[in-house]
């Protein structure tokens, strides 16, 4: 076989990358470069305009990243110790253990808009059963209209609907560890708390940073759930760089302008999560 | 005029009463004209049966079921019986037909011979809609059009969009609490005021903070004063422009509701503006709880659950009031949307003194053709068959059909009275509402119709939503938003914007 043929064995992969990856982001950073809107569709060229814009003149763009940034963080610190915590619930032989693997699992099998929908409607400040629980307590808290509380419900409804990601890669871990670690440390005398802090915390190490970036990766790309819930709102308060590109691109059609975007936060989250990764490894792996 | 515009009713009234619970073999086929049996016309059921489009296919983009949806999916099962056309219909949820149909437009592709959206998308998306044929627009279900109704469906004189549905802003109200002898007086006593049908936004808010947090309807379940839609994107910026027309809209001003036509100058964070927002954080306290985060779909339920004294925004949450199944039908009423008793004068720099009200004849539901479809008779047809008077009279009796009055026949009293049950009375208080925004007043305001009208309307619907969440005052709110109108104005080019402005003013000046 000649070097030729080698080559030709890797066109189809190639073609495909090029298809479903180069392509769209080649075509997205041409878009970003084009004014194109409802009223002007077209590849016109505008240089940089849309990115002056976007750094001189478009501040909502990055309050919306600061909340996305408390977002994603938050709901993925929550899902990673509820999600440990359940794994390590299930990881030794208990009753049921089976059912509950399957139970835990179940949100995630959902359909997020769906069970948004019924969250949204659990949360209904005036029709909803957890306000009518409250209310026998004379309280009407504010689930999706207050500035605090709103985001509160995002979290907990992210939490809710992707816990069961977290648990599902961590348990996999879990099963997969050694068991020579653990034999050393019950003849040194290690109770469940050191065992846990000295052998499955660090073994668990490489597993837990894979699941927390997967995750944060996923959480930065939040839409569905504020679409559903609050639309954002109150005011901008739940309003996260996703949903405010899908407003700028879908609902005012300024396709040029949300490519611009759509590029810059691409290139923030790149550099965010090789930066967040490395700390991880720094803190989890290494220990220091 | 009244008197020719009753005349008229009177006539059109007989002929379409006349044909009422005609029982014929059209009804014993298509229930859903039982009460009225098919009714002669261009495109009756009887003149689709003569039609053969038998191997053709027409393929519709519409709304979520059942608001609209659900009629053209209804509708389109009868065109096809009928025809032997194949019809298919995708549904869309409403924030998504924008672009579901442009996108495709705007790249030369034609994947929907007919398009359902709104009135207002209409400057957008003219240059790919087929202008309506002559023949259609001259026939004699056309003719019944209210000329409010023919003007938000056409451009420059030219019809493009399918009129099948009418609508505009107007209040309704809790006739059992307001008209109650023991509220007026205790009203009265607590308040020195009158109990009545608010005549201004002050009283309004009078009336619903008054009425706000008890139940006094005594059905052991705590009411509210009122609810609106103020959900952020959620159409919120009409119910905004509803509570600003009073306070802005100067009869005696011409040239632009929301701009200054002369300048392209944005009016949005004049000081009328201002009032009308700084009542609507007010508002906030007398909603009910997360009213904040009210839609029109959780505005309908709350007030036609009875949950709440006041609403206003669109028909369909009175008609849902008054379904069978409502626990307050034939007990709310209808009125023109409160005014104020004062109202800004650009010209002149200050406040006049003086009572003003105005309707809002908001924009509604349209349909329209693909320029580039390959099936233009068919689908003229269709919407011509969808709106025929039999279809029509069992849509506008259909709250969830989302179908609201748009012809002069539609504001007969008589009509609600015998095929949906309604109070004459609020029959009668009902028609003559909604009439009277058509063809009475000469205060009008129509929706605002320009290039990138999303634009605009997102940026009014970002900074109200900050004014209401307490992020922003009134007055700085709309100043953002004005600084964004002003970029959207410069994006687009003054002369563009001002050029499709003009048609809409031509219009509110005219009156």
């Amino acid at each position: 076989m000649n070097f030729k043929h080698k080559y030709m064995f890797l066109l189809p992969g190639l073609l495909v990358l090029l298809a479903i990856l180069i392509f769209p982001i080649g075509f997205t950073v041409r878009l970003s470069l084009s004014s194109w809107d409802s009223f002007y569709p077209g590849l016109d060229f505008i240089g940089l305009e849309n990115y002056v814009r976007l750094f001189t003149d478009d501040s909502r763009f990055w309050e919306a990243f600061g909340r996305l940034s408390l977002l994603s963080l938050t709901t993925v610190f929550l899902q990673y110790i509820i999600g440990f915590s359940l794994a390590l619930l299930v990881w030794k032989e208990i009753r049921f253990q089976r059912l509950f693997r399957v139970l835990f699992l179940i949100p995630m099998m959902t359909t997020p808009v769906i069970m948004t929908v019924v969250w949204r409607t659990v949360f209904h400040e005036s029709l909803g059963p957890v306000n009518d629980f409250f209310s026998l307590f004379g309280m009407q808290p504010l689930w999706l209209s207050s500035e605090v509380l709103s985001k509160f419900t995002v979290i907990l409804v992210e939490v809710w609907q992707w816990t069961p990601f977290m648990f599902l890669l961590l348990l996999a871990g879990l099963l997969s560890l050694p068991k020579e670690p653990y034999l050393a440390a019950s003849i040194d005398g290690a109770g469940p708390v050191r065992t846990f802090i000295y052998v499955t915390f660090p073994l668990m190490a490489p597993i837990s940073i894979g699941a927390i970036i997967i995750r944060l990766i996923e959480a930065s790309k939040i839409m569905d759930t504020v679409y559903v819930l609050t639309s954002g709102g109150p005011g901008t308060s739940t309003e996260t760089s996703s949903f405010y590109i899908f407003i700028k691109g879908l609902r005012e059609f300024q396709f040029g302008y949300s490519a611009a975007l759509s590029i810059t936060y691409l290139i923030i989250m790149i550099i965010s999560f090789t930066v967040i990764a490395k700390i991880l490894v720094k803190l989890m792996v290494r220990g220091e | 005029m009244k008197i020719t515009s009753s005349v008229s009713l009177l006539a059109i009234g007989a002929v379409l009463l006349a044909g009422t619970a005609q029982a014929d073999k059209w009804s014993d086929q298509f229930p859903h004209i039982k009460n009225s049996g098919d009714i002669p016309g261009q495109c009756s059921y009887e003149a689709m049966s003569k039609k053969d489009y038998s191997g053709q296919k027409l393929t519709i983009n519409t709304h979520a079921v059942p608001v609209m949806g659900e009629p053209t999916a209804l509708h389109a099962e009868q065109f096809s019986a009928l025809t032997g056309a194949e019809v298919k219909v995708i549904h869309t949820p409403a924030g998504d037909l924008y672009s579901k149909a442009m996108i495709p437009f705007q790249a030369g592709q034609t994947p929907y011979d007919i398009v359902f959206g709104f009135s207002n998308f209409l400057r957008d998306w003219k240059q790919y809609l087929q202008p309506i044929p002559a023949k259609y627009v001259n026939m004699k279900q056309m003719q019944d059009v209210t000329q409010g109704h023919i003007d938000v469906n056409s451009w420059g004189g030219e019809m493009i969009q399918f009129p099948i549905d009418g609508d505009r802003h107007y209040l309704k109200y809790r006739k059992d609490v307001i008209d109650n002898p023991e509220y007026q007086a205790k009203y009265k006593t607590e308040t020195g005021n009158e109990l009545r049908i608010p005549q201004t936004w002050k009283e309004y808010a009078e009336m619903a903070e008054f009425f706000n947090g008890w139940d006094w309807d005594n059905d052991g379940e705590l009411e509210y004063g009122s609810a609106e839609v103020m959900k952020k994107d959620d159409l919120m910026y009409a119910a905004f422009f509803s509570r600003s027309v009073a306070y802005s809209k100067n009869p005696r001003v011409k040239g632009g509701f929301f701009f200054d036509l002369e300048t392209m100058e944005p009016l949005i964070n004049g000081p009328g503006f201002v009032a009308a927002l700084t009542d609507w954080v007010e508002a906030t306290k007398y909603v009910p709880p997360g009213g904040m985060n009210f839609g029109l779909g959780d505005e309908i339920n709350s007030f036609g659950g009875g949950q709440t004294l006041f609403s206003y925004s669109w028909d369909d949450a009175f008609v849902a009031a008054m379904q069978d199944d409502s626990p307050i039908k034939n007990k709310v009423g209808a009125a023109p949307l409160p005014g104020s008793d004062r109202v800004w004068n650009r010209l002149s720099g200050a406040w006049e003194d003086t009572y003003n009200q105005a309707p809002y004849i908001v924009w509604g539901w349209t349909a329209a053709v693909a320029k580039e479809s390959k099936n233009h008779d068919m689908a003229f047809d269709y919407l011509c068959f969808f709106a025929n008077d039999a279809n029509h009279q069992a849509d506008i009796a259909i709250g969830r059909f989302g179908v609201n009055p748009f012809r002069k026949s539609d504001f007969l009293p008589e009509i609600y009275v015998k095929n949906q049950g309604w109070d004459p009375e609020i029959a009668q208080q009902y028609s003559e509402t909604l009439l009277e925004m058509e063809e009475g007043s000469t205060n009008l305001v129509f929706p605002l119709r320009v290039p990138g009208v999303f634009q605009f309307n997102s940026a009014v619907a970002t900074g109200t939503a900050k004014a209401l969440a307490g992020q922003l005052s009134p007055q700085e709110a709309l100043d953002e938003v004005a600084v964004e109108w002003k970029k959207i104005v410069k994006r687009i080019g003054a002369d563009t914007v001002r050029e499709a402005y003009a048609i809409g003013v031509a219009l509110e000046d005219s009156e």
